[in-house]
């Protein structure tokens, strides 16, 4: 059985690396075609953000509405401090994190002492009255005309202007997002977080302090969405209000529901997804239908949403590896398969002499 | 005098507006009551009534009828959403059945938008342009017919929860689902009543206001988060709590507006629903809550 867990483990393993070197390799595939490039780093960005809210959903059981607020908090610092202060980009981006876990804390406080109902409502709550102050903020935030001339993210003297530098700087954060979840969630914290999704109150009976670890999650989230928007932000180089409002928020939600949230990686799948759906669209529906515009992509996701929490409630990443659990235990029993009929042969052999 | 004037005339505005969340807030204290569902569609259902009234009326049906066949209509979708997506997803969780009715909204949304396009649409008055003149302000004929059918509809509900059968047998299933099934009332029944009903009284809404403030695609999340906010204020499941509470909505963003600066208006009244939440879970009128509906 150790050894088994062993194995699969190994194997885990060896599909993470596959995995890092194909995105590392993706690139060189599409030779610096720069709208695939941008694609991938978008990818990227949003990953970041639905693996923190995996980690909040999937993990914690906590449903947040407004989590495009802590995307928004993050582009902002990082906006603002950057064009503004003089500041370095990398110490902007970590200044941006830390206002959003600081934020989150003290949201998080009142908010989840709240559950269900009450908790979206309070979540989504939040997101409006943060984009109120992105709108209204002008002397900051620039108000719905929005933030022009972000500078482009500085490391070690060097400006990372191209999609291709950047496309490694987004993918070396995602990999380490993912990394750092992975980790969480196999350690104490993720073993305390999943009691709490499955009863707060046998969770609490043993010893868990239910609102610390949520706090702590949501915060963590918090940072995740931070540093994706002072990436977007550093990457677009004017940002809106309009990025930051409910109706994103909730293509968030969509992604971690399309990826599914009982595994770590699901918000990367989610997210690869949701951008690719939506690019198809814009480039299909227009052929079907002349006069449909980009905004078909709204009825097709709401759809896409309905669909497969009723069908799919654990999204692709929970078919995903059911479908790789199947793979890797049909290879192993051929194995063992194998190796007994070999052991089988060997005997009758033995028999036979 | 100014300074009065401009008071009455907030004061009307705001209880026009608090009128409609009023309306919508019914519906949603319905749903609510009747399936546990937060239904995060419940403006697109306001949003759907305007902008199909607004077309048959375009098309020369008769005023007084084409708000009937909308409010049918959009009965008849809100019918259908139930069928088709919250009986499938019954046992699902509250988050995953929250989730779910922000799919629906988002299909709804788009929807419209596939039909009706981004521009906004202007409905006539159901009763001529002429103001009102009261107390040196000048009100619309449109803002009092909002206000007394809101009344009328809470009245007529109140009848029919207290003095019909269909309307008792509702309140059981609210007041205890196993014992209302074991006297033989379908709950599945009643849960599809609900729903269209809450439809119909959100389309009702976005048909009244949508003289006032014109009809668009997106008109709709807006009117269903003050509602949202109202029920909350009012304790979810208390339907004269959830009115009080539309209308206190309705007055604070109207003064806020007039006072303070449009622009924060929407901070303001969710402001009130996350003090609301933090510090009376209950709602602001926990004592008057008796039985739900």
């Amino acid at each position: 059985m150790e050894h088994g867990q062993r194995m699969a483990d190994g194997r885990k393993r060896w599909l993470w690396l596959v995995g890092a070197a194909v995105w590392l390799g993706l690139p060189w595939l599409v030779f610096g075609n720069n709208y695939v490039l941008s694609t991938l780093i978008l990818i990227g960005l949003y990953a970041l953000v639905s693996t923190g809210m995996t980690l909040l959903m999937g993990y914690a059981g906590q449903i947040s509405l407004g989590q495009a607020a802590f995307y928004g908090i993050g582009a902002y610092a990082s906006a603002y401090l950057t064009a503004h202060a003089d500041w370095p980009s990398w110490l902007a981006l970590a200044a941006g994190a830390a206002l959003a876990a600081l934020v989150a804390l003290v949201v998080g406080i009142p908010v989840f002492r709240l559950r269900e109902h009450y908790l979206a409502l309070a979540t989504l709550g939040f997101g409006v009255i943060m984009f109120t102050f992105f709108k209204e903020w002008k002397g900051i935030t620039g108000g719905l005309n929005g933030f022009f001339g972000i500078p482009p993210i500085h490391i070690a003297g060097i400006s990372l202007q191209s999609d291709l530098q950047f496309y490694y700087l987004v993918l070396l954060f995602v990999l380490a997002g993912l990394w750092f979840a992975h980790n969480i969630v196999r350690s104490r914290v993720g073993r305390a977080l999943r009691a709490i999704h499955g009863s707060e109150v046998a969770a609490s009976s043993l010893g868990v302090n239910i609102t610390k670890y949520k706090l702590q999650i949501f915060m963590l989230s918090a940072v995740y969405a931070s540093v994706a928007g002072s990436l977007y932000a550093h990457y677009v180089t004017f940002i809106n209000p309009d990025l930051f409002g409910i109706v994103p928020s909730i293509y968030f939600l969509i992604m971690v529901v399309i990826g599914g949230s009982s595994h770590v990686w699901g918000g990367l799948v989610g997210a690869a997804v949701y951008v690719c759906l939506g690019e198809w669209l814009k480039a299909v529906v227009p052929l079907l239908i002349p006069h449909a515009g980009g905004e078909f992509e709204i009825v097709f996701f709401g759809l896409l949403l309905v669909v497969m929490l009723i069908y799919m409630p654990n999204g692709l990443s929970g078919v995903l590896s059911k479908g790789m659990k199947r793979l890797l235990e049909t290879g192993r029993r051929q194995k063992r398969e194998a190796a007994v009929d070999s052991r089988q042969a060997g005997s009758i052999g033995g028999g036979q002499g | 005098m100014e300074a009065w004037s401009q008071f009455v005339q907030l004061l009307f505005s705001g209880l026009t507006i608090g009128s409609i969340y009023a309306l919508v807030a019914l519906g949603f204290v319905i749903t609510y009551s009747v399936t546990g569902i937060l239904n995060l569609a419940q403006g697109d259902f306001a949003m759907l009534g305007a902008l199909l009234c607004m077309t048959f009326v375009n098309s020369g049906v008769p005023f007084a009828f084409a708000i009937g066949l909308s409010i049918m209509a959009v009965m008849a979708v809100g019918g259908l959403f139930e069928r088709l997506a919250i009986q499938p997803a019954r046992r699902s969780s509250v988050a995953v059945l929250i989730i779910i009715t922000i799919g629906v909204s988002f299909v709804f949304r788009g929807i419209a938008l596939l039909v009706w396009g981004t521009d906004p649409y202007a409905l006539r008055p159901f009763t001529g342009n002429e103001a009102l003149r009261m107390f040196g302000a000048v009100i619309q004929w449109q803002s009092v017919w909002a206000i007394a059918i809101s009344v009328v509809s809470f009245i007529a509900l109140h009848v029919f929860f207290n003095r019909t059968y269909l309307g008792k047998a509702v309140s059981a299933c609210v007041i205890n689902p196993f014992a209302a099934r074991l006297m033989g009332i379908d709950i599945r029944k009643m849960s599809l009543g609900a729903i269209a009903v809450s439809a119909g009284l959100g389309a009702l809404a976005g048909i009244v206001i949508a003289p006032i403030s014109g009809a668009s695609y997106d008109m709709g999340m807006m009117i269903g988060l003050k509602a949202f906010i109202a029920a909350v204020v009012g304790g979810l499941t208390n339907a004269p709590a959830a009115i009080a509470g539309a209308f206190l909505v309705g007055l604070l963003e109207s003064f806020a507006e007039g006072y303070l600066s449009s622009g924060y208006k929407e901070a303001i009244s969710f402001g009130l629903l996350l003090l609301v939440l933090f510090f009376m879970p209950n709602g602001l009128f926990a004592k008057m809550t008796g039985k739900r509906v």
